[in-house]
């Protein structure tokens, strides 16, 4: 028999947005953009009502128990989310990624899919994404910064396709790694980092149900800045575990080398999960300013979603595990 | 006109302008909605590279003056370094008062417990002892040899301010190399000129003009 154990970040079915009130808002946010008007309507509309942006819509997005009403917390604006990015591969400055990913073209892309798994291979976006069903997720986006967002993603939980992939028993960790062309990441062409971007999640922190595979945000196709055309996003996890722009995903029997880790093993850990309570050597993790307020808010531990993870962490001192 | 006069009327007056434009700078972003997503953050690390860039400028005057032979250009080097302070002020400011929101408890811990914002303020504060020491009358009062003493003080605020920039940013980035390049380049310069009046004059322990 199953039992459904009910979360506190659970949402009655009730509550759950109907889709045509949600395609709804997102018409009248459209044509109130179209008007002109999109800055008032932000400005005196309820939080919910934040602007949309001009990308290609993706049909057939499925809600899910992540809505906005269910975290209660307003949406981050478009624009703030698609020109406000760390996205290395296309500069270090915030608004570089905006500014040099236009070029950039995503598709045609495919994803090699090897290490211990039964259906190892490279498989093309559609291969990789068509076969699932497209959600709508409301997730809080926390930097290690101390800055945070609140998005609307489209994705596909991380664990339905690596049920795909067919993952062999001694399969312990997935390794994801960004696509490395300083052809078309011009800020590869400087070693920021040691290229390609990499990261990676124990076998059950990718297999628990929060982990997604975007492939878009509000309705509509990833734009390059925010790591088209298919991204990782771990919402309990500093921002920059969410690798952007997979060209491979490995599953392994070893603890995969990460970026970040590389780059500063004092700073950033394997885990980096949202700890308020371990302080980092370069920012207070307590607080963090969410974009468009102007008083820091107090941050919460795994980012809020603790009720869903911290039994991943049970016995370990995530202190130790940063 | 003579060159006291053309630097009174005409050379300072427009050093105070190319001085206030990085203002300006900001005053045009806020207006076209260049100010990011972030405008604190944004604000913050404005001013906080300009304030920088002063302080290289106003480090540059001497070892200009010896490479270019022109003496006159010493006139600018006070007005240059009041405002890599006023900057550092503003650079401050932005951080107390609109990142930090005067939260006093916060900030001691970020001065006690990160690294890189312990190392600016180091730089801030030598900064400022300089400003307060920087009229003819604080000359006067500390006498010329002390007056000078102190103020070398400012190639360890030039090393604090390059060394804060780069601890700041993530990763390996060029910008801050850059930075601390010519910063290493300006002291270079200097210590060169240092030996070559060394060797002119035949004695040691002289100390190499501020």
């Amino acid at each position: 028999m199953l039992i459904k154990i009910a979360k506190a970040s659970d949402v009655k079915s009730s509550e759950i947005t109907p889709k045509s009130l949600f395609d709804g808002r997102r018409n009248f946010l459209k044509t109130a953009a179209i008007a002109g008007v999109g800055f008032a309507a932000g400005s005196i509309a309820p939080p919910s009502f934040a602007m949309t942006g001009h990308g290609k819509q993706i049909d057939g997005i499925q809600p899910s128990k992540w809505t906005q009403e269910s975290l209660g917390e307003a949406l981050t604006d478009y624009p703030a989310v698609t020109t406000y990015n760390n996205f290395y591969e296309f500069g270090t400055g915030k608004q570089d990624p905006s500014s040099y990913a236009t070029d950039f073209k995503p598709k045609p892309w495919s994803v090699v899919i090897d290490g211990e798994v039964d259906n190892p291979g490279t498989y093309s976006y559609e291969d990789l994404v068509s076969p699932h069903q497209l959600e709508d997720r409301v997730y809080r986006f926390r930097c290690v910064e101390a800055w945070s967002m609140v998005i609307p993603w489209v994705g596909v939980p991380l664990a339905d396709m690596i049920k795909r992939f067919g993952p062999k028993n001694d399969a312990r960790y997935v390794a994801f790694e960004t696509l490395n062309d300083p052809e078309r990441m011009p800020g590869q062409r400087s070693r920021v980092l040691d290229w390609p971007y990499r990261e990676g999640l124990r076998m059950d922190e990718a297999m628990n149900p929060l982990s997604l595979m975007a492939v878009g945000i509000y309705g509509e196709e990833l734009p390059s800045q925010n790591g088209a055309p298919i991204r990782l996003v771990t919402p309990w996890k500093y921002g920059f575990k969410s690798i952007k722009s997979i060209v491979r995903i490995t599953l392994t029997k070893e603890q995969p080398a990460t970026s970040w880790n590389m780059a500063g093993p004092g700073e950033y850990g394997f885990y980096s999960n949202v700890n308020p309570s371990k302080s980092h050597p370069r920012w207070s993790q307590a607080k963090e300013r969410r974009i468009g307020e102007f008083l820091k808010r107090p941050t919460l531990p795994f980012n809020g979603y603790g009720e869903e993870v911290a039994a991943l962490y049970d016995g370990m001192d995530l202190n130790e595990f940063y | 006109m003579t060159q006291d006069r053309l630097i009174r009327h005409v050379l300072k007056p427009l050093l105070w302008l190319l001085c206030l434009a990085p203002l300006a700078g900001l005053g045009w972003l806020a207006y076209t909605g260049g100010l990011t997503a972030n405008p604190i953050e944004f604000l913050n690390r404005y001013l906080g590279e300009w304030a920088l860039k002063f302080l290289l400028i106003a480090l540059t005057v001497t070892p200009l003056r010896s490479l270019t032979g022109w003496a006159g250009i010493i006139r600018f080097r006070r007005l240059l370094g009041l405002f890599a302070f006023f900057y550092v002020v503003l650079y401050l400011s932005s951080y107390i008062g609109l990142d930090q929101f005067f939260n006093w408890g916060d900030i001691w811990l970020d001065i006690v417990k990160r690294t890189y914002i312990t190392v600016g303020m180091v730089g801030a504060v030598i900064l400022a002892a300089l400003a307060a020491t920087s009229t003819k009358g604080m000359i006067k009062r500390l006498g010329g040899k002390n007056w000078n003493r102190l103020h070398k003080l400012v190639y360890v605020a030039g090393a604090a301010g390059c060394l804060h920039f780069f601890m700041m940013r993530k990763g390996v980035q060029l910008e801050p190399i850059m930075y601390a390049g010519f910063l290493v380049f300006l002291y270079l310069v200097r210590f060169a000129d240092y030996l070559k009046k060394r060797r002119r004059k035949g004695k040691v322990g002289t100390a190499p003009a501020a």
